[in-house]
């Protein structure tokens, strides 16, 4: 196969230098003017493991680079997240609209998983997030965890910087494992647990430090009544215990007439004032380039540079300003040196 | 002659009632349709409305495009339901309404055509079938979420029971599942199991007097399919489980309210489109599956047509089919003896066994408590069955005459007309109807009082404890359209989107076919660079999703990520889909007869949405169809774009999906398949996508 991107194969030629390379920085600029066009095909693009695919992202990626934007982007990236079947896509389906009806523009990147057997998946969540199809500021992306533990599919992470370059709000549903939340922590700079009245697994998640204290915790089914009030006391009560009483615990129903988003929506809001989003956002496109690079070059990649934790000093001692493929670039010029 | 011998019937039963499910285009056009059929015989009515009507839109709402008069007749107001009626004598007449979400709304416009034509209300009889619960879980016209559509049925039941004593508010259907796959225990079961949900609902509704009547108004509406012996059991087995139900559960006593009353459309997923004159065999036999045994006789009949898989039938298709049903009743001896299967070992072993496996499984509906609740439950039960029906058909254990064996026979003459064998709707139908109720909209009515019905309506369906039946009346008198009735609900009650069980749906077998497309599908993969990635859509109205369903699955199982919404979807919101995704390619399956404006729909905003700057007609990602698509049709659509057609012949969803992953290797440049890889076969596949 020769080395095309997207581009190539699509046929389609959009200007902006020459070749593959070319086209996948013109996509970066477009993207960085605000151009949401873009979008689709620079998440192709960040989802392509070809060499030639990756060359593309690269070269996409340093446009929308903070040292290319001169700061880091403004978007809010959100994580939501939470058991299955806790009622996590009908409540983003409100969330969208709510920050519409604001005037924000959306990116919803929705994480399912795939079938061990065939490698397949199918991919649903947006089925239920009603929104005008005419209306471009709402961008909605599946993917698959390919296997992938976590919760985050591999190149979500990259996929979430990128848009953030030109979407308002970037979110990221993950599968919802329950436990392992850790990569939606490290990416987003808002995270909500989303939980259902009645199952009692986030609690004793909570209680017994299996998953750490979220930023914002949302019960959902508000009108169940009673149910749903006792799910939020017992998880304040969890919250005092484990000294964070001051973690925000929301009730929200999603059936019409939904209740409870408004306070949703300023809450997120509320969490972003006064978090140093430039040191999130270091701190995230650095793991997410160790995480990159351990996909790539597996284990054997990482104890090449003396393992995960070492790697990680590295790409620490980098210009915070790099984007993700210029951080693995780095990992992987380190990993020949000690070679 | 005054002795009675056991096995004859002092005097032969008179015939059910026959009916023919009919209706297209216009009012007035399906008028004279009516009058004709009643002037061959037929002595009921079955209306059949259009899916616009079904789902509560008017013929100028966007979802309305390419299926106004398509699938049955297009009634946006009472002026309509007046030339529909027009000359048939409503006190005399029995009609049944295929309607459900918009059920209590077609009711409403009945009554009012029977009023303004001086018919008392209690003199009318007929059917709406006002089964919400089937249109979840296969149908897909559902409208509003469960709870106030549960509400609906209830609120029309509570009504008609004292004000229209005569009619039978709601059909509970099997028909439907059983073409969604169910097996006959599940048919029942979940059959049974939504007469548990709906008589619940409405006892909270109606007076504990009143309540025993309510039970004897409910009626079912059943399947039968070719294997018609245990087809018989299935309806002895229903019938014994209605009796135990309101006695059991309900403390109802009156025999007469305990007999099981049902009437039946016989099976259209088992009518191929390979040899197709071969379904009217298929359909007599099915026909006495609900015939030969007294005691579980159906009360009223209607017989689908030998080219249904084809297209839309004729009128002299369905005369044929009437003539089956007179030939059956007038010529034959069947109505002249008592219950033939009385005493029969082999049927009572039957029965017995359907009982026991329905109750298990009504068990497990209960468990996940009762059938609102188990929807999600019962659907991925039902895409599973057909999934292994098709399976078992693909590998020839379910043997399909014409279709996976004696496949080698001659040309059909009767598809040899100009017509092809099918009805076409006239395309200007819509447009015409979308003049006709914009006039309606703009003169024929009172602004103000219309304006006060819905404002009534509205506030009605806030206050959960009144009736809907009175206000949605008052809206019928006022004018109000059908799109102002459901919209006004819509609004009270939310939007709803049902589930699509398939994410649960079990793993298809693995056999060698479907390891080898795996294989390839890896490859290809591997050659884009991310995983071959499908985008699977039902444009329109069209709710019969089995079809779309099975080969989301199949995709899923071969190895692709699937992105898959369900139904109604505009061309638009396609579109769209399929550019976010970046899917490599997309599939989509219309059943309505809609494929000719829609589809092109979907072609054209792909080319705007990638760019449409490559000077190319074709859309940047390739688009496949599937569905009942004549072969005329199917060639216009291969000269706009699309890159391939699939009908119901091709029944053999692995080869149809070896098929799409080479035509995406193909597009993209990528190496043919190697030895080890290639499928044997070229394009040719999937049943009713």
């Amino acid at each position: 196969m020769p080395l095309v991107c997207e581009a190539g194969r699509a046929g389609l030629s959009l200007g902006g230098g020459e070749g593959a390379e070319g086209w996948a920085a013109a996509l970066g600029r477009r993207l960085r003017a605000g151009d949401r066009g873009a979008a689709p095909a620079a998440l192709n693009l960040v989802e392509d493991r070809s060499p030639g695919g990756r060359e593309g992202a690269a070269a996409l990626l340093a446009e929308v680079s903070p040292t290319a934007l001169g700061g880091e982007a403004p978007a809010h990236l959100v994580g939501v997240t939470g058991p299955p079947g806790a009622g996590k896509s009908s409540l983003l389906a409100e969330l969208v609209s709510a920050w519409r009806a604001r005037g924000r523009t959306v990116a919803v990147l929705a994480v399912d998983p795939s079938s061990k057997r065939s490698g397949g998946s199918l991919l649903g969540d947006r089925a239920r997030i009603d929104h005008d199809p005419a209306d471009d500021g709402v961008l909605i992306r599946s993917t698959a965890t390919a296997g992938r533990l976590g919760g985050l599919a591999a190149p979500t992470r990259t996929a979430a910087l990128t848009l953030a370059s030109a979407f308002e709000v970037v979110v990221v549903e993950s599968v919802g494992v329950g436990q392992s939340e850790t990569e939606i922590e490290e990416l987003c700079d808002t995270v909500a647990v989303v939980v259902q009245p009645g199952s009692g697994d986030t609690l004793q998640f909570l209680k017994a430090g299996i998953m750490e204290v979220p930023d914002l915790l949302v019960v959902t089914k508000a009108d169940l009544g009673d149910v749903a009030r006792r799910a939020r006391r017992e998880l304040e009560g969890a919250l005092r215990s484990l000294g964070a009483a001051q973690t925000p615990v929301l009730s929200v129903s999603s059936l019409s007439p939904a209740q409870g988003i408004d306070e949703l929506v300023a809450a997120i809001d509320a969490h972003r004032t006064g978090l140093d989003v430039r040191s999130v956002r270091v701190r995230a496109r650095r793991l997410a380039a160790v995480s990159a690079f351990a996909a790539e070059h597996g284990e054997r990649g990482l104890r090449g540079l003396g393992g995960r934790r070492a790697a990680e000093r590295v790409v620490a001692e980098l210009d915070p300003g790099l984007e993700v493929q210029a951080l693995v670039a780095a990992l992987e010029s380190a990993g020949r040196g000690t070679r | 002659m005054g002795e009675t011998l056991p096995h004859r019937l002092p005097e032969p039963d008179r015939p059910w009632v026959m009916r023919t499910y009919a209706g297209h285009s216009t009012a007035r056009d399906s008028n004279a349709l009516y009058r004709r059929n009643l002037a061959k015989g037929q002595t009921g009515l079955s209306i059949a409305f259009d899916l616009p009507t079904q789902t509560g839109y008017d013929p100028d709402h966007e979802l309305s495009r390419g299926e106004v008069g398509k699938t049955g007749v297009s009634i946006a107001h009472k002026g309509d339901m007046h030339r529909l009626l027009d000359g048939i004598p409503l006190d005399e007449m029995n009609t049944s309404m295929t309607i459900n979400a918009t059920a209590a709304w077609l009711l409403a416009l009945y009554l009012v055509t029977a009023e303004e034509n001086g018919v008392d209300r209690g003199a009318l009889q007929g059917t709406t079938q006002n089964d919400i619960i089937k249109e979840f879980l296969s149908r897909g016209t559902y409208a509003f979420p469960p709870g106030p559509s549960m509400r609906l049925i209830a609120d029309t039941i509570a009504f008609t029971v004292d004000e229209v004593p005569r009619w039978n508010p709601i059909n509970i259907c099997s028909y439907h599942l059983q073409e969604a796959g169910a097996t006959p225990v599940q048919e029942i079961a979940y059959a049974m199991s939504t007469a548990h949900a709906v008589l619940d609902a409405v006892r909270e509704r109606v007076d504990p007097a009143t309540f025993p009547r309510v039970f004897g108004r409910i009626s079912f509406f059943v399947n039968a399919g070719i294997r018609f012996l245990e087809e018989h059991a299935k309806l002895r087995a229903l019938a014994e489980l209605w009796e135990a139900l309101g006695r059991e559960r309900y403390g109802v006593t009156d025999e007469k309210y305990l007999r099981l009353r049902y009437g039946v459309q016989v099976n259209s997923l088992g009518l191929t489109e390979a040899q197709p004159e071969n379904n009217v065999i298929r359909i007599v036999l099915e026909a006495l599956a609900v015939t030969l045994g007294r005691d579980a006789r159906a009360r009223a009949i209607q017989l689908p047509a030998w080219n249904e898989a084809l297209g839309l039938p004729r009128p002299w298709d369905q005369q044929w089919s009437l003539r089956i049903q007179q030939i059956l009743a007038l010529e034959t001896d069947l109505l002249e003896y008592p219950d033939v299967f009385e005493g029969s070992k082999v049927m009572d072993g039957l029965v017995a066994e359907l009982v026991e496996g329905t109750r298990a499984e009504m068990a497990i509906v209960a468990e996940h408590g009762g059938a609102v609740e188990a929807v999600p439950y019962m659907k991925t039960q039902l895409v599973e069955s057909h999934r292994e029906r098709v399976a078992r058909i693909e590998r020839g254990e379910l043997k399909v005459v014409g279709q996976n064996v004696f496949t080698d026979a001659g040309p059909s003459p009767l598809q040899e007309g100009e017509d092809g064998g099918i009805m076409r709707v006239d395309p200007e139908v819509e447009r015409g109807q979308i003049e006709a109720v914009r006039r309606w909209r703009s003169s024929d009515r009172d602004a103000g009082a219309v304006a006060a019905a819905l404002d009534d309506l509205r506030l009605t369906a806030r206050e959960e404890s009144a009736n809907l039946m009175p206000a949605t009346i008052a809206c019928a008198h006022a004018g109000v359209t059908t799109g102002e009735w459901a919209g006004a609900l819509r609004d009270a009650f939310g939007e709803y989107r049902a589930p699509t069980g398939v994410s649960d749906a079990a793993s298809t077998s693995e056999d060698g076919s479907l390891v080898a497309l795996r294989e390839r599908v890896e490859e290809v993969s591997e050659a884009l660079g991310r995983r071959l990635k499908i985008l699977v859509g039902k444009p329109g109205l069209d709710g019969h999703s089995n079809g779309a369903e099975q080969i989301a699955v199949r995709a899923r199982d071969a190895g692709m990520d699937v992105v898959y919404e369900g139904i109604r979807l505009t061309p638009r919101r396609i579109a769209q889909a399929a550019v976010q995704e970046g899917v490599h390619v997309v599939g989509l399956s219309i059943l309505s007869g809609s494929h000719r404006e829609l589809i092109p729909d979907v072609l054209r905003y792909l080319r705007e949405a990638s760019g449409g700057k490559n000077g190319s007609d074709a859309p940047t990602v390739p688009v496949v169809v599937g569905g009942i698509i004549p072969e005329s049709d199917a060639r216009e659509l291969l000269a706009a774009g699309v890159a391939r057609v699939y009908t119901p012949k091709d029944f053999e969803i692995t080869r149809i999906m070896s098929d799409i992953v080479e035509l995406v290797a193909w597009r993209a440049g990528a190496p043919g398949p190697t030895a080890a890889a290639t499928l044997a076969a070229p394009p040719r596949v999937a049943p009713r996508l």
